[in-house]
């Protein structure tokens, strides 16, 4: 570590004789710097969540008023998606496929990870700046095409990627069943293969640096859970998705090369095709075994930043650090021994589906200890509701909600009748989007001083939260109504069942908070560019917290610290601790005599 | 040019709002507000905003249970469909508590312990006991949940009896058709190279066991109280035979069969006749009279639920559940798919 100290000392200082030599190229667009790579990864997500929340909008005016003309999808979709203002199925398929890819992987897998982890890892481990600012770099601009290619699918004749976001094959692998399945969907194998590559750099960056990089004092159990989370996000992503991309891999050879690894037997277009002995099961088992780690790529460091903010605005120490630490490492482990639940009723075995029963409930255990944890570090706190607070206490409504109906689906015989229905969308868009988002916009509010040195608007944000979350609920609280009445998802429209008739009322409900959402998003881009130019200067350290990214000075140096790497002398939560002058104590002051660290763990 | 004008006004309009803010910005700061510093009136005022919101959000919940939930599927007309009815009520009630707790506890100390300058937070790092109370109250009732749901899991997925009617059920694009396996009970080979216009189900006529089978489209009939045991096909995609009525569903894969089985035990005219149908056909009816339609009678209807392409949403086949005299007879006025 002192050596590393030294080789960073020297390199910051040959840094700082160039300083004004960088070009506008090396500084904004190649940046191998962890603060710029955080706000190019921000500023591609905000863009591309954006971009999928559009059409969603889309989507969800089709769902609400079937078959109505709308000028806007005409406006936004031309004549041949939408003629006439009425959206076409095709259209429908492609909408619902590419927003559920965008938000699962360039939102929440490279958006937050990609935003936080960057930013914070160097900045609360102690280190000048990641392992390699190379393959940190490559990591982003990997990510960035990736995300151009998958848009890139809305603009070839036949349309983007349509089978879903699972994009299962033999429907995915046919460009003959369905126009998604042509160019489309290759440019989405082409964008996941990048996705991949970036999401790989990227965690093995992350991964080395926690290990390797942390300052002196800085011990695995002085960590701020927040690196606890990314460390473990970035173990899963780096063991998962590797298995995504020989899913990906072998999608191509079947669509290109006439393999047959998930054909067997199909007849379509009028012709028997040749492929025989492969099955469209081997796909799926591939693609959830990164699937469901997946799910907890996107939460964990979710929750991770939520317990930072919450003990920091709370003024309290975070209740069961080791507990918490402990969860982590349980949910990570689990999460790859669950993934069979995506598919109890696929022709799975059914004692297999059993076991993957009882994996699956043994993790709402790890997760309901961090739920009591988050409301035990509220109790008797003197909690400050700044914008980020708000949006981490809605994370733990949501997450407790949105889990509890997971219990329902884990159970593999309630699952028959729910599995596909809508009730497993307002399931994971609860326990996942919604939370993952929540706690991807806390993040944004509380480390805005950090990313970009000024505040947001606190008035705006109040605005923006209660807006997020209320339609949060009404859109997806009365939507596991529609799974109970028995409606499918990825439902084009349903007025061909005079059964789900009576349903209409809830889906223009839901499409009314909907649209709430969307506006109050517009505000919250407003507050978010406004304030980048405009917003208050912040000071040093504007929440009054332990952790070390409070230490560097309210500037964008490279190496972060001016002078030597700060030393760490104790755990990141004493937060009110009896016997101190202030009601925070920065972990690079010294313990006094006798006193205990950790919170007496 | 209309496009630009819309673009136009958008664009005046951020700015609009930008500056907007800003004498916002700048009246707040006189008055003594800061635009982002969160002070003691802010905590207040949210704390307070948090306990409505739980109450809000509580009667919200109760709200939709009174008007959404008699939208919901009728009494499940299946043996295991009245197991799971058992089990998920069972289950949300269990769940149903949990989140009523966490809730409360969660808002109410959000409300309680707001900010306030004077204060100083309790450290209060962790407690073993605590920890312990909640890892294994919520272990034993997890157990309670498995030990439950493998119970009526193991029995639906049991194999079939023998005496069960076996029914093959074909999907493809986008349509579904029915194959009974007639007087033998056995389905007649079939093989998707055989698949031509008139063959859609590639049936292969040099099996004996072909010879009584008999295919039919659109509505297919099954007895009331007797166990119906399903083989799954798809012809090219994946496609998922989803009843609803009957709390049963599986995938049909291209390449495999797949299974399920289960019981019907109220039939279609009975069903007709439910305290709890008729109110939900007449919420129907009413609606689509508006719509200008023709009114619908209930009917048990097949899905399919899992996606396979533009006209996934519009695939269905009727099921009608009689008594088996009916259903005799219904099916001794098909004719077999080869003439013998």
């Amino acid at each position: 570590m002192e050596n590393h100290d030294q080789q960073a000392q020297s390199n910051h200082g040959h840094l700082e004789e160039h300083h004004h030599e960088e070009s506008f190229v090396t500084k904004y667009i190649f940046s191998q710097d962890h603060k710029m790579i955080s706000r190019q990864f921000l500023i591609t997500a905000v863009i591309m969540a954006f971009i999928a929340m559009v059409m969603s909008f889309m989507f969800r005016l089709q769902l609400a008023w079937p078959g109505e003309k709308f000028w806007i999808l005409n406006f936004l979709l031309g004549d041949k998606w939408a003629p006439d203002g009425v959206l076409e199925p095709g259209m429908y398929m492609q909408l619902v496929t590419i927003h559920g890819t965008i938000m699962v992987f360039m939102v929440l897998t490279g958006g937050l990870s990609g935003t936080f982890s960057n930013l914070l890892i160097p900045y609360q481990i102690g280190a000048r700046d990641m392992a390699s600012g190379f393959l940190n770099m490559l990591s982003y601009w990997f990510f960035f095409l990736s995300s151009a290619f998958m848009l890139a699918g809305f603009f070839v004749e036949t349309g983007a990627a349509s089978g879903g976001w699972t994009v299962y094959p033999p429907l995915s692998a046919l460009p003959q069943a369905m126009d998604g399945s042509k160019l489309g969907m290759t440019l989405w194998l082409v964008s996941m293969s990048l996705f991949i590559i970036s999401a790989l750099l990227g965690g093995l960056n992350y991964i080395v640096t926690v290990l390797n990089l942390r300052t002196k004092g800085m011990t695995m159990t002085r960590l701020p859970l927040t690196i606890w989370a990314f460390l473990l996000t970035a173990v899963l992503g780096v063991l998962s998705f590797p298995v995504l991309f020989s899913a990906a891999l072998l999608l191509i050879f079947d669509r290109s090369f006439g393999t047959s690894f998930y054909l067997s037997d199909i007849y379509i277009g009028g012709q028997a095709l040749e492929q025989t002995g492969g099955s469209p099961i081997l796909y799926e088992h591939l693609f959830w075994f990164l699937g469901h780690p997946e799910v907890y790529i996107i939460i964990l460091p979710a929750l991770g930043i939520t317990s930072e903010i919450i003990a920091v605005n709370s003024r309290k120490p975070i209740f069961g650090y080791r507990a918490m630490i402990g969860s982590i490492l349980a949910i990570a482990f689990l999460s790859f021994i669950v993934w069979g639940h995506h598919m109890f009723i696929t022709g799975m075995n059914p004692f297999l589906g059993s076991v993957f029963v009882f994996t699956t409930l043994l993790i709402a255990i790890p997760s309901g200890v961090k739920a009591f944890n988050y409301i035990t570090t509220l109790w008797k706190g003197n909690i400050q509701y700044t914008p980020a607070m708000l949006f981490s206490i809605a994370l733990v409504s949501t997450f407790i909600s949105g889990g509890l109906t997971g219990i329902i689906l884990a159970d593999s015989a309630l699952d028959i009748p729910l599995h596909d229905t809508q009730f497993v969308t307002a399931h994971f868009h609860i326990v996942m989007g919604v939370s993952a988002i929540l706690g991807m916009l806390a993040g944004v509010y509380h480390w805005f001083p950090k990313l970009f040195l000024r505040h947001m608007n606190k008035k705006l944000g109040y605005i923006h939260f209660w807006g997020t979350f209320i339609s949060a609920y009404g859109v997806f609280f009365p939507m596991h109504f529609l799974g109970l009445a028995g409606l499918p998802r990825r439902y084009y429209s349903f007025t061909a069942f005079p059964m789900f008739d009576n349903l209409v009322d809830i889906n223009i409900f839901i499409t009314t908070f909907a649209m709430l959402a969307a506006f109050v998003q517009i505000i919250f881009m407003f507050n978010f560019i406004y304030s980048i130019f405009r917003g208050p200067k912040s000071e040093q350290n504007p929440w009054n917290s332990n952790t070390l990214e409070w230490t560097t000075p309210m500037e964008n140096t490279h190496g972060n610290w001016p002078g030597k790497l700060p030393v760490v002398h104790r755990w990141p939560y004493d937060y009110s601790k009896p016997g101190k002058a202030h009601d925070f104590v920065p972990q690079t002051i010294p313990l006094e005599e006798g006193e205990v660290d950790g919170g007496g763990h | 040019m209309i496009k630009f004008l819309i673009y136009l006004a958008i664009i005046l309009a951020v700015f609009a709002i930008g500056y907007l803010v800003r004498v916002f910005e700048l009246a707040s700061i006189l008055k003594g507000d800061s635009p982002h510093k969160v002070t003691d009136k802010d905590n207040k005022f949210m704390s307070k905003i948090m306990m409505l919101f739980l109450v809000v959000f509580f009667v919200f919940a109760i709200w939709n249970l009174k008007t959404y939930g008699p939208l919901l599927l009728p009494d499940s007309a299946s043996v295991h469909g009245a197991e799971l009815d058992w089990l998920f009520n069972f289950n949300m009630i269990i769940l149903f508590v949990v989140f009523v707790i966490t809730h409360i506890a969660l808002f109410y100390f959000a409300y309680k312990y707001y900010g306030r300058k004077e204060n100083t937070a309790t450290y209060f790092s962790h407690s073993n006991k605590l920890e312990m109370i909640w890892t294994i109250i919520p272990a034993i009732i997890l157990a309670v949940i498995i030990i439950l749901g493998l119970k009526v899991w193991n029995n639906i997925t049991a194999p079939a009896s023998k005496d069960a009617i076996v029914l093959q059920l074909y999907s493809k694009q986008f349509d579904w058709t029915a194959r009974y396996a007639g007087k033998d009970n056995e389905l007649g080979a079939s093989n998707y190279k055989l698949i031509t216009d008139e063959n859609a189900l590639g049936m292969d006529s040099t099996d004996t066991k072909g010879k009584d089978d008999i295919i039919v489209r659109n509505e297919f009939h099954i007895p009331v109280n007797k166990e119906i045991e399903f083989k799954l096909n798809a012809r090219e995609v994946i496609h998922s035979a989803y009843l609803p009525h009957f709390k049963a569903q599986m995938n049909c894969v291209p390449g495999m069969t797949t299974m399920m089985h289960f019981t019907p035990t109220i039939t279609t005219a009975e069903m007709r006749k439910k305290p709890y149908v008729i109110n939900l056909m007449k919420g129907i009816n009413a609606l689509r009279e508006k719509k200008g339609e023709k009114p619908e009678e209930f009917n048990y209807i097949l899905l399919c639920n899992k996606i396979c392409g533009n006209s996934h949403y519009n695939m269905q086949m009727t099921v009608v559940v009689e008594s088996e005299t009916d259903y005799n007879e219904w099916l001794k006025s098909k004719k077999t798919y080869f003439k013998n």
